[in-house]
């Protein structure tokens, strides 16, 4: 670790989490439980349509119910807005977008999307209201599969004439033709097609949202379920005109987001708008069967990739074609998802300059994708790891043995990869070896010998996912050559207050991840207080004004670090003001314990209370010293970070019902330093088992005609803790010499390792039958329909 | 999430119950626990003008042994069911399948008349009592009557009662020792089943019913024949679906609903012998 | 209608519409929000509060339902000197919590299963708990704070 020598032993411990009293008590207010008199309630009627003409839309017979304030249509509504609702991530300059606003106008394209709305003095007199606006739809064709929205046999938006969003490419060679030339020299090649389906992210919090209005002071207060309240300050400001200074946005307890969160929505447009129309505050409060169908969707996407292997089943080249779901309309970042997989379908393995990767992504009836946990590298790591699974039963070599020769050697870290990028640090071999020892993956291999004979109908199998997540978002110049529209940077500021209480104001902004308890830590390891002296200012941009915010397990990499490097700039100034009173050379002050000592006489000190104390009054500070302790800093990481690991899972499958039994589960994951090992396994916890309801039970299905069926928790199956195993962790650590805490992100890996790892396993335990693969999520009807298929139908 | 507005009525006995539901007429509907239908409330799939609630009708929750048989009131809920020393000595299955309905919370609330009147082939006590060969007592404004559960299921969410009759007792024959075996197959625990069967068996007599096999519970009969001509275990199951008419949904094809039927079929019948 | 509902040992009378859930009365009349509202069909459990000492799903319950009926939430659980109910200090103590949102109730429904099952295996713990859904944790440390709990 490269902490400096006044570490109090903070840093590591497993500390019980501050947050917990106030959410364990009911004390904690999430966005829904905030008391606003006089609030008008915000309804919000949806199309019934995956895609319909707007021919007309009756709202008087609504405006007249008691309670009813107003009631409005898109068309109503169109002047309000200074600009369309915003897509952050224009990833070619090419990229089509169709014009999107809170409320549809003449057109709606996904069942869900809002055609009008009601303001009421109730809840339930604007639900009821909902019912009474008459809408006339002329009902159209709806594009539903990706293929056929990819063929434009169906054109879902007029005016940009195609359903094509865009084409990224990144092929990678030395010269032309080396990618081809490897496939065609190739001892090995695979070739296969995974299909990631639409997920839910079902943070347990549904959405909501308040805008409070002063008419006349000017400026306005929006409080939201958010993930980015900076992001939505901005964009608040921008799509309504509203002036930015004006707009004070606030996060109070979120419940979860995973990416959900991580957007601008109509409905916190629509209560900024309607609160300023009208000068009251507006509040709405998402249900759930509205939420599946109105919240973001994750994945979604075909995924075509093969693979070129030499004899020794080392891999010379990867080729993928994606076709990613745009849904009906492009969100935040949107089409930016398979980008950030788009470097890592090498995962952890070496790979000469031969790459080449092409996304076309389209548009659906369907809503909106976005980012969800670990967005576009669960996609990626799911492809190659799947896929080596096919190599190694290609080449013969059991599919550990296949990735150990593949893994890039730890010597050689810094890794600069065939995409350019650089791999901070890694040491495959030795995750992938205490995963193999925590799960006995000889003897599993021993006991699949004498248990899945023919005619077993109980089977076993190993699978083994080795993992790179790509986190830490990001390096500004890197998210500047993906044409991102922002910045990666994040900011800190450190102060300390007259009674050495410390204030740590930041820009992420969490909504689960236990931010302070571990920002308190870090500043407590810098400063030599007690992280109870500590207090963590967040999610309220008049509080804390600058922040980029928090996802793509970035807070720690990049918002702790900044903290940590606060944290040291105020060392530096309280070392000039101790020096100072102590009459000493700053050069020869040590700090440590919260203390400084002049070097070589120990009876020279001055704690830093002091020091904290003489800053505050100014009587005697050296000259040109600004009084107080504080300072600022923006950090813009130089590097992403990269976390890493091997997952293994062992199931049964019982070949008769096709039903899946998970047995064992072992996640092994370097995240480097740690700063709150408790933390770190919860989130890896939460993680896996996310992933593994990819695997095994969820999916947003829709018919033909584009209806959601899985629009309520009764039929989207979050599983509950009666259908996961327990997890076994294991960690290796092998800190990031990127940034000086040597800390990496841990919030997606266990979404990204664990989907392949469940499929790998469950493939496994079927080979012998012949199966190849099995379709997600690998329900017992899907699992039974592959042995029936693999086996010629007959069961 | 918020239901459409209703008018509310509490009844105090099962007689005023009949008389609320038969002055306010087809737009008002029972409420027992309210399980079922305060969800399908919830999403305005069920909009009822008029709830009478019976869920306070007094002496409608006990377990007694009356003869040959036990006696149930139609208001206990199913955690009482379930934990019943009276059911566990007498009608084990059925003790054992009530702990399968939802979750805690539900079984907390929901009862055992609520559930069978609500005809919902998916759920499982309408199966499990048609297995056992139960008798349904309703009373209506002419009185009570008996209906066999055989004789009850017209079709999803219908049944042979009229808009003004209530259940008001369940009475399932004693099952004499009789080995069994509930299989409740599904994704999630607190799912309904995908496929269930309740089955019992004695000597060469058996009864086996069918969880969300057809629009209605399903009274395996062409399997009790073949147990009954002597067919193994194995043999007697591959007329399990005979009966049967299952739909597709989203967590099972028609073809595979009726393969699950075979092999928890098979286990039951393996379980509950000797 | 009138109805009288005793939540936290406080006595809550109102006149309220007869489709308002249970959920509401707590939240909006009782003005008590640690109850949280998940999902729609009783699915998740988030809503869970203990009637007359059970737990149930508060949104699956109209208000006047529950009329007469002893409630407590959440809210209810801290003792009165500020110390923390054994399961909300279990759960501290495993991390059984990262957003909180499914905490209250996963709290109820996990005291109710103690109380009918004081020695759980963890197979009981998880079956218990198949009514609450929670998306941050995967259960692992909600499993193991109900059975610390449960040693305790």
């Amino acid at each position: 670790m490269t902490m400096t020598d006044d570490t109090t032993g903070v840093l590591g411990q497993r500390m019980l989490r501050r947050e917990d009293p106030a959410l364990l008590t009911g004390e904690a207010k999430y966005t829904a439980d905030l008391p606003i008199p006089g609030a008008l309630h915000l309804a919000v009627l949806r199309s019934p349509y995956a895609r319909a003409r707007i021919v007309s839309v009756d709202t008087s017979a609504a405006a007249s119910m008691p309670g009813v304030t107003a009631v409005f249509s898109g068309a109503d509504l169109a002047e309000a807005w200074a600009g369309p609702m915003p897509c952050a991530w224009p990833v070619t300059d090419d990229m089509k977008s169709p014009t999107h606003y809170p409320l549809a106008v003449g057109q709606a394209n996904y069942v869900g999307d809002g055609v009008a709305c009601v303001l009421a003095t109730s809840a339930s007199a604007a639900r009821d209201a909902l019912d009474a606006i008459d809408v006339e739809y002329e009902p159209l064709e709806a594009v539903i599969d990706l293929e056929d929205a990819l063929s434009d046999r169906v054109v879902i938006h007029d005016e940009i004439g195609t359903n094509r969003s865009y084409t990224w490419d990144l092929k990678i060679e030395e010269s032309e033709g080396d990618v081809d030339r490897a496939f065609a020299d190739a001892a090995y090649s695979v070739k296969e097609r995974y299909i990631q389906q639409r997920l839910i992210p079902a943070a347990m919090e549904p959405r909501a949202v308040a805008a409070i209005p002063q008419p006349f002071g000017g400026d306005m207060t929006l409080y939201s379920s958010t993930q980015v309240p900076h992001i939505l300050k901005v964009m608040t400001a921008l799509t309504l005109g509203i002036p930015e200074h004006q707009l004070r946005v606030v996060a109070p307890a979120v419940g979860g987001g995973f990416g959900s969160k991580l957007n601008v929505y109509a409905e916190e447009l629509l209560c900024a708008a309607l609160a300023q129309r009208t000068g009251s505050p507006v509040r709405w409060a998402e249900t759930r069967s509205e939420g599946n169908q109105a919240t973001i969707h994750g994945r979604g996407q075909i995924q075509d990739i093969e693979l070129a292997a030499d004899a020794d089943g080392r891999l010379t080249a990867v080729r993928v074609r994606l076709i990613g779901d745009m849904g009906a309309y492009l969100q935040l970042v949107t089409p930016g998802v398979p980008l950030l997989g788009a470097f890592l379908y090498a995962g952890v393995y070496e790979l000469p300059k031969t790459y080449d990767f092409s996304c076309t992504s389209v548009f659906t009836n369907m809503t909106p994708t976005d980012a969800y946990r670990g967005a576009g590298r669960p996609e990626a790591t799911y492809a190659i790891e799947r896929a080596m699974d096919s190599l190694a039963a290609e080449v013969g070599v059991d599919p550990l043995e296949l990735r150990r020769r593949n893994f890039i050697p730890t010597a050689s870290y810094p890794y600069e990869a065939m995409t350019g990028l650089v791999y901070d640090s890694g040491d495959h071999d030795k995750a992938a070896t205490l995963a193999a020892e925590m799960i006995d993956y000889a003897g599993v291999r021993a006991r699949q010998e004498t248990q899945n004979v023919p005619g077993a109908t109980k089977r076993l199998g190993i699978g083994v996912s080795t993992y790179f997540e790509m986190c830490g978002l990001a390096p500004s110049r890197v998210l500047a050559s993906l044409n991102y529209g922002a910045g990666g940077w994040e900011a800190a500021t450190v102060r300390v207050l007259p009674t050495n209480k410390i204030q740590v104001v930041t820009g992420t902004a969490p909504h689960g991840q236990g931010h302070e308890t571990a920002w308190s830590m870090i500043v407590a390891e810098k400063m030599g207080v007690s992280p109870d002296d500590v207090d963590v200012l967040h999610s309220d941009t008049a509080i804390a004004p600058l922040g980029l915010d928090t996802y793509g397990s970035r807070s720690l990499s990049v918002g702790g670090v900044a903290i940590a490097m606060a944290c040291d700039k105020v060392v530096d100034k309280a070392k000039q003001i101790a020096a100072h009173q102590l009459e000493a050379n700053p050069d020869d002050l040590e700090f440590s314990g919260g203390e400084f000592r002049v070097a070589g006489s120990p009876d020279r000190a001055m704690p830093l209370a002091a020091v904290a104390f003489e800053a505050f009054t100014a009587h005697n500070l050296p000259d040109g010293l600004e009084p107080n302790l504080e300072a600022h800093t923006t950090y813009d990481p130089p590097n992403f970070s990269w976390p890493f690991g091997t997952h293994m899972c062992l199931v049964e499958v019982d070949t008769e019902t096709g039903e899946v039994e998970v047995l064992r589960y072992v996640a092994v994951d370097d995240c480097g330093n740690q700063v709150n090992p408790l933390i770190v396994d919860g989130q890896v916890h939460g993680g896996v088992i996310q992933g593994l309801a990819q695997a095994l039970y969820e999916e947003a299905v829709y018919d033909a005609d584009g209806n959601l069926q899985t629009s309520t928790l009764a039929e989207y199956l979050v599983p509950a803790a009666s259908d996961v195993p327990s997890i076994e962790t294991g960690h290796t650590i092998t800190p990031s010499p990127t940034n000086q805490l040597g800390v990496k992100g841990i919030g997606e890996a266990g979404t990204i390792a664990s989907t392949p790892a469940v499929i790998n396993a469950i493939v496994d335990a079927l080979s012998g039958l012949g199966v190849r693969d099995v379709p997600m999520p690998a329900s017992p009807n899907t699992v039974w329909r592959a042995i029936n298929e693999a086996q010629g139908g007959q069961q | 999430m918020i239901p459409a507005a209703f008018d509310y009525v509490r009844a105090g006995s099962a007689a005023e119950a009949i008389d609320l539901i038969g002055q306010y007429g087809d737009e008002a509907k029972f409420l027992a626990g309210g399980h079922s239908l305060v969800p399908a409330m919830k999403l305005r799939l069920a909009q009822p003008t008029v709830l009478v609630d019976i869920g306070r009708v007094a002496d409608l929750s006990y377990i007694r042994e009356d003869g040959d048989q036990i006696a149930i009131g139609a208001l206990t809920r199913h955690m009482d069911v379930e934990n019943s020393p009276v059911l566990a000595e007498h009608v084990p299955l059925l003790a054992h399948a009530a702990g399968h309905v939802g979750d805690p919370q539900v079984r907390h609330r929901g009862t055992i008349g609520g559930s069978l009147a609500h005809a919902d082939p998916a759920s499982d006590l309408p199966a499990t009592t048609l297995a056992l060969g139960a008798t349904y007592v309703a009373q209506g404004p002419n009185g009570t009557r008996e209906i066999a559960a055989a004789d009850f299921y017209h079709g999803y969410f219908t049944s042979a009662l009229a808009p003004d009759e209530m259940l008001t007792e369940i009475r399932v024959p004693k099952m004499g020792g009789a080995g069994w075996s509930f299989q409740k197959f599904n994704r999630r625990a607190q799912d309904w089943a995908i496929v269930g069967v309740a089955a019992w068996q004695r000597g060469s007599e058996c009864g086996v019913g069918l969880v969300n096999m057809a629009s209605t519970p399903v009274l395996a009969s062409s399997v009790a024949s073949a147990v009954a001509g002597g067919a193994s275990a194995a043999d007697a199951a591959e007329a399990a679906a005979a009966e049967a008419d299952p739909q597709a949904d989203l967590n099972a094809s028609v073809d595979y609903r009726v393969h699950l039927a075979k092999v928890l079929t098979r286990r039951a019948l393996e379980a509950s012998a000797g | 209608m009138d109805i009288t509902v005793t939540i936290n040992g406080k006595t809550h009378t109102a006149d309220v519409e007869p489709r308002t859930l249970l959920v509401q009365f707590i939240r909006e009349q009782a003005g008590l929000t640690g109850t949280n509202i998940g999902c729609d069909t009783s699915s998740c459990g988030a809503c869970s509060v203990h009637i007359d000492g059970e737990a149930a799903k508060s949104c699956t319950l109209l208000a006047v339902q529950a009329d007469g009926c002893s409630i407590t939430t959440i809210e209810g659980m801290a003792g009165d000197d500020g110390s923390l109910h054994p399961m909300q200090q279990a759960f501290m103590e495993n991390h059984g919590l990262q957003c909180g949102y499914c905490t209250p109730g996963m709290v109820m429904a996990a005291t109710s299963l103690l109380a009918e099952n004081p020695n759980p295996t963890e197979e009981e713990v998880r079956l218990g708990l198949e009514g609450n859904l929670c998306r941050c944790t995967g259960y692992h440390n909600i499993v193991q704070s109900v059975l610390a709990c449960a040693k305790s």
